[in-house]
C-alpha cells in the first residue's frame, strides 16, 4: 500500500468511525409515525395527536378463554388485583361490580353539581312535584328495586338521570360477575396503558406485564383451586386457560418485531446472495471484501444522513437499505470487471463518465422523494441518495488505491460474449416489445379505476390473525373505535369545558332527532366552573325546601317527613366546593376526563367522541347535518377513518407527482448530457417499457398497487438508466466490450437479488418496492440490450 | 255397610292419587306450557310511601327464556328479559342490564322464569321450595338459600291453578312487598 493509499484509507476509516458514532446515538423507531404527515393540517393534527397519544391507541383488550365461567371470572379478578396498582396500566376494568363503586359514589355525592337537570325550575313546587312523581313511578316499576334505597336522599332522581347518560347499553356481556364475550366463552378486560400509543417500548412493557401477571394468576389459581369445583378439574381448567391481547399497542409491538426480524433476515439473505455472486465474479476474497467497501460506506452514510436530518430513523428505512446493497455494489463491480489489469486511469477515462451520469440519474430519481410530505418517503429518498453518492465516491476515489497491484482477476469476457451472441438476435424483439408494452399500457388505461388500493391499511404491517383478534374483541367489548370525533379548543381548561358544554347542548338535540346515537364528553363528569356555579345557585335553602316540599307532595303517597336526608344533601351541595380534576381521583371517570380533556401547547382541547345511531352502520351517519349543527361554534368534526384515507390519498397523489417530476428530471439530465433526442430516447424507451410491463404484470397478478409500487416504478427508471446508458454508450462497439457487458450482467444480478429479497418481505411497504424494482431492473437491462444500436459486423 | 266399604275403598284408592300430586308433577304441568299472554295488576307496598302503588299491564312469555312485561298504567314501560339481558324502556330512556351483575334482579328473574318453565333445577339452585294446596289451587313458596339473595328477598310466593300461575308475591328483606295478580289471556 502506498503512502497516498494509506492516507486515503485512514481518511475513509475516520469518516466511517465518525458515522458509526452517529449511528450508535441515533433513535430508531418502528411506529406509526412512519405514516404520519410532516406538516399536518388542523384536522390531521387531531389525527396525529390521537394516533400518538390518544386514549384509543392506549387501549388494550384482554380475553381469557379456557376453563369454565367461574374459573375465568376468578382469573379475571386475580389479574385485575395483580395489575390494577402496577405502573404499566392506568386502568384495568373487568366489569366487576365493586370496581364501579368509586364511580357511583362520585356521581351520587356530587349529583347536584353534575346533573344537567338541576335548574331553578327543578326546585319550584311544580318542578319538585313532577320530578318526585317520576321517581315514585320508577319505584313502582321493575327498576324500582334499584332506586328505593336512594329515594329519601335523591327524590328527584338525579343519579338515575346521570347513570342513563353513561350509555349502559354499550356495556359488554357479563358472566359470573365479570365482563365476557358475546358467547360467554371468554372473560374480557379493558386496559388503558400509562404509556402513550406511540411509545412502543412502553406498550411492549405493558403487554409483557399483563402476560406475566396472567401466568402468575393462573399458577396461583391452579394451586388453590376454586370453591365448588373439584380440585383436579380446577387445575386442568386453569392450566387450559389462555390469554389473548389485542389493541393498537399489540399491532405496534408486533410491527416492530416484524420489521426488526425482517430487516435482519433480508439484509442477511441479500448479503449472502450478493457475496455468492461476487465470489463467482471475482474468485478472490480480497476483491470481495474490497467490493463490499463502497456498500458498507454507503449504507452507513445513508443512516447518518437520515439520523442527522430527521432525528429519528425508521426501521423501514433501514430495511430498504438491504435492497440498496444490491445497487451500491454495482459501482465496484463496474470497476473490477471493466478495468483491465487494475488500470484505474484507463477505466476512469473510458467508463467513469457513463457511471457518473448513471449515478446522477439515480440521484434525480431518489432526490425528488426528499420533497415528499410523507416522512417515510423523504427518508427513503435521503437514505438512497446519500448511500449511492457515497458508494460511487468510494469506488472512484478510495477503491482504486486499495486494490493490491498484482491481484489476479477473473476474465468474465466469455460471459459478456455469450450474452452478446444472444442480444444479436434480441434486437429483432424490439417491435414485439413495443407491442407488448402497448398492450400493457392499454390494460392499465382500461383498468385504471381498479389499479390502486386507496386505503391506508395497504401499508399496515398488521397480520390477518392480529386483525381478526382485534375485531373480535372489539365487537365483544363494545369498545368504541372512536372513529368520529368532535374537537373543540379554547385558551384554558375552563373555557374548553364551557365550549364542550355548548357543543354538547347542540349534540343533545341531534341525539333527540336520532341523527347520532350519543356522545361522550368530559363535562359530564367535570362540568365547567360556570355551570357548577349555576347549578349550585339553583339549589334552594333548607328553609325554602321545607316550605315547598309539603306543597309539592300534597297528593303524593310520599310524605315530606321522609325526605330529611334530601334536605341535608341539598344543603351540603349548596356549600360544597367546586369540583376540579382532583375530585375524580380514584375513579375510572378520571381517565375518561383525562383522555378527552387535553392540554395543548396553546390552550386546551376537548374531544367529544360521537356514536352512530344504534343498529346502524357508520355510513348512515349524517355527517352533513352534524357539521351544519356545529357550524359557527368553532367545533371541528373529524371522521378518523376517512381522514386517514384522505391522508393516504394525498400521499398517493403526491407520489404520482413526484414520480413524474423524477422522470422529467432524469430525461432533462439525459438531454443535457447526451445532447441528442434520439440518444435520450434510446436510453429512456426501454426503461418506460420495463415500467409498463412490470406494472401490468403486477395488476394481472392481482396486486392492488399502492404508494410503494409507484415509488418502485420511479426506481426502475433511476436504476435501469445505469444499464441503458452503458448500452447506449457502447452502442456499435458493444461487440468489442464483452467485459463491460459482463459487468452490467453481474451488477444487474446483484440489484435483482437485493430488491428480489425485499419482495419476500412480510412488511407490505418493503414487499411492494421489491416486487416492482427486482423484476423491473432485470427487464430494464434486457430491454436496453434489445434497444442498443445494432452491432457493427466484426472487423 | 257396603256403601261404607266402597267409600273406604275409594278413599284408600284416592290417597295415592292425592299423594302423587307433588312438586315434580307441578313442574311437569308448568313445563308443558310453551308460552302465553296474560294481564297483570301489581300492587307494591312500600314502607316509604303512605299508600300502595298500583301498576298494571300485559305480560307475555315465550319458552324458555323470553319474558316481556309491558306496563301500561300509570306510566308506559316495557321490561324485556331475553336470556340474561334485561332491558327496561321508559319513554326515550332505555336501560339495559346484564343480570349476572344484578343479584336482586337475577333472583327475581330466576324465580319467575323457573316457575314459568317448570325448571325445578333452576329454582332449587337459589331457593328452598315448599309446595302446599292441591293441583287446582297450589301455593309454591320459595325461600332463598343464598346469602346474597336473602339479603334482598325474604320470600317469594307463587300461587296457581294447574299449569297456570295466578299470582306472585314478592316479600323483600326490608319488609316491602309486591303482589302481582295474573290473568291469562291466551296460551300456546
Amino acid at each position: 500500500m502506498t503512502a497516498a493509499a494509506r492516507r486515503t484509507f485512514l481518511l475513509w476509516l475516520l469518516a466511517m468511525l465518525a458515522g458509526a458514532a452517529i449511528v450508535w446515538n441515533s433513535r430508531f423507531s418502528a411506529d406509526m409515525s412512519f405514516f404520519l404527515p410532516a406538516h399536518p393540517s388542523a384536522e390531521q393534527q387531531v389525527l396525529v395527536d390521537q394516533l400518538r397519544e390518544g386514549s384509543v391507541t392506549r387501549l388494550l383488550m384482554l380475553a381469557i378463554s379456557g376453563g369454565d365461567a367461574q374459573q375465568r371470572a376468578a382469573l379475571s379478578r386475580e389479574l385485575r388485583a395483580r395489575l390494577a396498582d402496577g405502573p404499566e396500566l392506568a386502568t384495568l376494568r373487568n366489569g366487576d361490580q365493586h370496581s364501579l363503586d368509586a364511580d357511583r359514589e362520585y356521581l351520587f355525592r356530587h349529583r347536584y353539581l353534575l346533573s344537567p337537570a338541576v335548574t331553578p325550575e327543578r326546585f319550584t313546587v311544580d318542578g319538585l312535584r313532577s320530578a318526585i312523581a317520576e321517581s315514585i313511578d320508577v319505584l313502582a316499576s321493575p327498576a324500582g328495586l334499584l332506586v328505593k334505597r336512594l329515594l329519601p336522599q335523591d327524590p328527584t332522581g338525579e343519579l338515575l338521570g346521570l347513570l342513563a347518560g353513561l350509555d349502559a347499553g354499550a356495556q359488554p356481556n357479563s358472566r359470573a360477575g365479570v365482563w365476557a364475550s358475546r358467547d360467554g366463552e371468554r372473560a374480557l378486560l379493558l386496559a388503558q396503558t400509562t404509556a402513550l400509543g406511540s411509545d412502543t417500548d412502553g406498550q411492549a412493557a405493558a403487554i409483557d406485564a399483563i402476560r406475566e401477571a396472567f401466568a402468575a394468576a393462573r399458577a396461583a389459581a391452579g394451586v388453590s383451586g376454586v370453591s365448588g369445583v373439584s380440585g383436579a378439574n380446577a387445575v386442568t381448567g386453569f392450566a387450559d386457560a389462555s390469554l389473548q391481547i389485542a389493541g393498537p399497542g399489540v399491532f405496534a409491538v408486533h410491527a416492530r418485531t416484524t420489521i426488526k426480524t425482517e430487516v435482519a433476515r433480508l439484509s442477511m439473505i441479500s448479503t449472502l446472495g450478493i457475496v455468492a455472486v461476487l465470489f463467482f465474479a471475482y474468485r478472490s476474497l480480497t476483491l470481495i471484501s474490497l467490493g463490499l467497501l463502497p456498500v458498507v460506506s454507503g449504507a452507513l452514510a445513508g443512516v447518518v444522513a437520515v439520523s442527522l436530518a430527521f432525528g429519528t430513523v425508521f426501521g423501514i428505512t433501514v430495511g430498504f437499505g438491504s435492497a440498496l446493497i444490491g445497487e451500491a455494489v454495482d459501482y465496484s463491480i463496474y470497476y473490477f470487471v471493466q478495468s483491465e489489469r487494475g488500470d484505474a486511469a484507463a477505466w476512469r477515462s473510458r467508463f467513469w463518465p457513463t457511471i457518473r451520469l448513471g449515478v446522477m440519474t439515480s440521484i434525480c430519481g431518489f432526490g425528488v422523494l426528499l420533497g415528499s410530505g410523507f416522512p417515510g418517503l423523504a427518508q427513503l429518498g435521503l437514505y438512497s441518495l446519500t448511500g449511492l453518492l457515497t458508494a460511487a465516491a468510494v469506488t472512484r476515489f478510495v477503491l482504486p488505491q486499495l486494490v493490491p497491484a498484482n491481484t489476479p482477476q477473473r476474465e468474465l469476457g466469455g460471459l459478456g460474449e455469450a450474452f452478446l451472441r444472444l442480444t444479436g438476435r434480441l434486437e429483432r424483439l424490439r417491435w414485439p416489445l413495443v407491442l407488448l408494452a402497448s398492450a400493457a399500457a392499454t390494460l392499465l388505461v382500461v383498468d385504471r379505476d381498479e389499479l390502486w388500493n386507496r386505503e391506508l391499511s395497504a401499508l399496515s404491517t398488521a397480520t390477518a390473525e392480529d386483525l381478526a383478534t382485534d375485531a373480535a374483541l372489539r365487537a365483544d367489548a363494545g369498545a368504541p373505535d372512536a372513529r368520529l370525533l368532535i374537537v373543540v379548543t379554547a385558551a384554558d381548561r375552563e373555557l374548553a369545558l364551557q365550549a364542550a358544554e355548548r357543543a354538547g347542548a347542540q349534540l343533545d338535540g341531534l341525539v333527540t332527532a336520532g341523527v347520532i346515537g350519543g356522545y361522550d364528553t368530559p363535562a359530564r363528569f367535570l362540568p365547567s366552573e360556570a355551570t357548577q356555579e349555576a347549578r349550585r345557585a339553583s339549589l334552594p335553602t333548607a328553609a325554602e325546601l321545607r316550605q315547598s316540599l309539603p306543597l309539592a307532595l300534597a297528593d303524593s303517597p310520599l310524605a315530606a317527613s321522609k325526605l330529611e336526608p334530601f334536605l341535608r344533601d341539598v344543603e351540603a351541595a349548596r356549600t360544597a366546593p367546586t369540583l376540579g380534576p382532583e375530585a375524580l381521583r380514584g375513579t375510572s371517570l378520571a381517565l375518561a376526563v383525562d383522555t378527552l380533556l387535553l392540554p395543548r401547547p396553546a390552550g386546551w382541547s376537548v374531544l367529544l367522541p360521537v356514536r352512530p345511531p344504534p343498529g346502524e352502520g357508520l355510513r348512515t351517519l349524517d355527517a352533513d347535518t352534524l357539521r351544519s349543527a356545529l357550524a359557527g361554534s368553532g367545533a371541528l368534526f373529524i371522521d378518523m377513518k376517512s381522514e386517514l384515507d384522505a391522508l393516504y390519498a394525498h400521499y398517493l397523489n403526491e407520489a404520482k407527482l413526484l414520480a413524474l417530476a423524477g422522470l422529467a428530471a432524469i430525461v432533462g439530465l439525459l438531454a443535457v448530457a447526451l445532447r441528442s433526442p434520439g440518444r435520450v430516447l434510446t436510453v429512456v424507451a426501454p426503461l418506460l417499457l420495463a415500467v409498463l410491463v412490470v406494472t401490468a404484470s403486477l395488476h394481472l397478478a392481482g396486486q392492488r398497487l399502492q404508494l410503494l409500487h409507484l415509488i418502485g416504478m420511479l426506481l426502475i427508471v433511476a436504476i435501469g438508466s445505469n444499464y441503458a446508458l452503458f448500452f447506449e454508450r457502447l452502442g456499435s462497439q458493444l461487440q468489442h466490450e464483452p467485459r463491460a457487458v459482463a459487468s452490467l450482467l453481474v451488477a444487474c444480478l446483484t440489484t435483482a437479488i437485493g430488491f428480489g429479497t425485499l419482495a419476500t418481505s412480510q412488511v407490505p411497504v418493503l414487499q411492494a418496492l421489491g416486487i416492482t424494482v427486482g423484476p423491473g431492473a432485470v427487464l430494464a437491462l434486457f430491454f436496453s440490450a434489445c434497444f442498443a444500436a445494432s452491432p457493427s459486423p466484426r472487423p | 255397610m257396603k256403601r261404607l266399604l266402597v267409600g273406604l275403598l275409594l278413599s284408600v284408592l284416592a290417597i295415592p292419587v292425592l299423594a302423587a300430586w307433588d312438586l315434580a308433577q307441578l313442574m311437569d304441568d308448568l313445563a308443558r306450557t310453551r308460552g302465553g299472554k296474560a294481564r297483570f295488576v301489581e300492587t307494591k307496598y312500600i314502607a316509604l310511601l303512605d299508600r300502595p302503588v298500583v301498576s298494571s299491564g300485559e305480560m307475555s312469555f315465550t319458552s324458555p327464556d323470553r319474558l316481556e312485561k309491558r306496563t301500561l298504567t300509570p306510566r308506559p314501560e316495557t321490561l324485556l328479559l331475553d336470556r340474561d339481558r334485561l332491558t327496561i324502556e321508559r319513554g326515550r330512556q332505555k336501560l339495559s342490564i346484564d343480570l349476572t351483575n344484578q343479584p336482586e334482579a337475577l333472583a327475581f328473574v330466576d324465580s319467575i322464569r323457573g316457575a314459568l318453565t317448570g325448571n325445578r333445577q333452576a329454582l332449587e339452585k337459589n331457593y328452598a321450595l315448599h309446595l302446599a294446596g292441591s293441583r287446582d289451587n297450589w301455593k309454591l313458596t320459595l325461600l332463598p338459600s343464598e346469602q346474597a339473595i336473602a339479603a334482598i328477598v325474604q320470600r317469594i310466593t307463587i300461587t296457581g291453578q294447574r299449569n297456570r300461575i295466578r299470582g306472585i308475591e314478592y316479600l323483600q328483606a326490608d319488609g316491602d312487598r309486591a303482589v302481582m295478580t295474573i290473568e291469562a289471556l291466551s296460551e300456546q
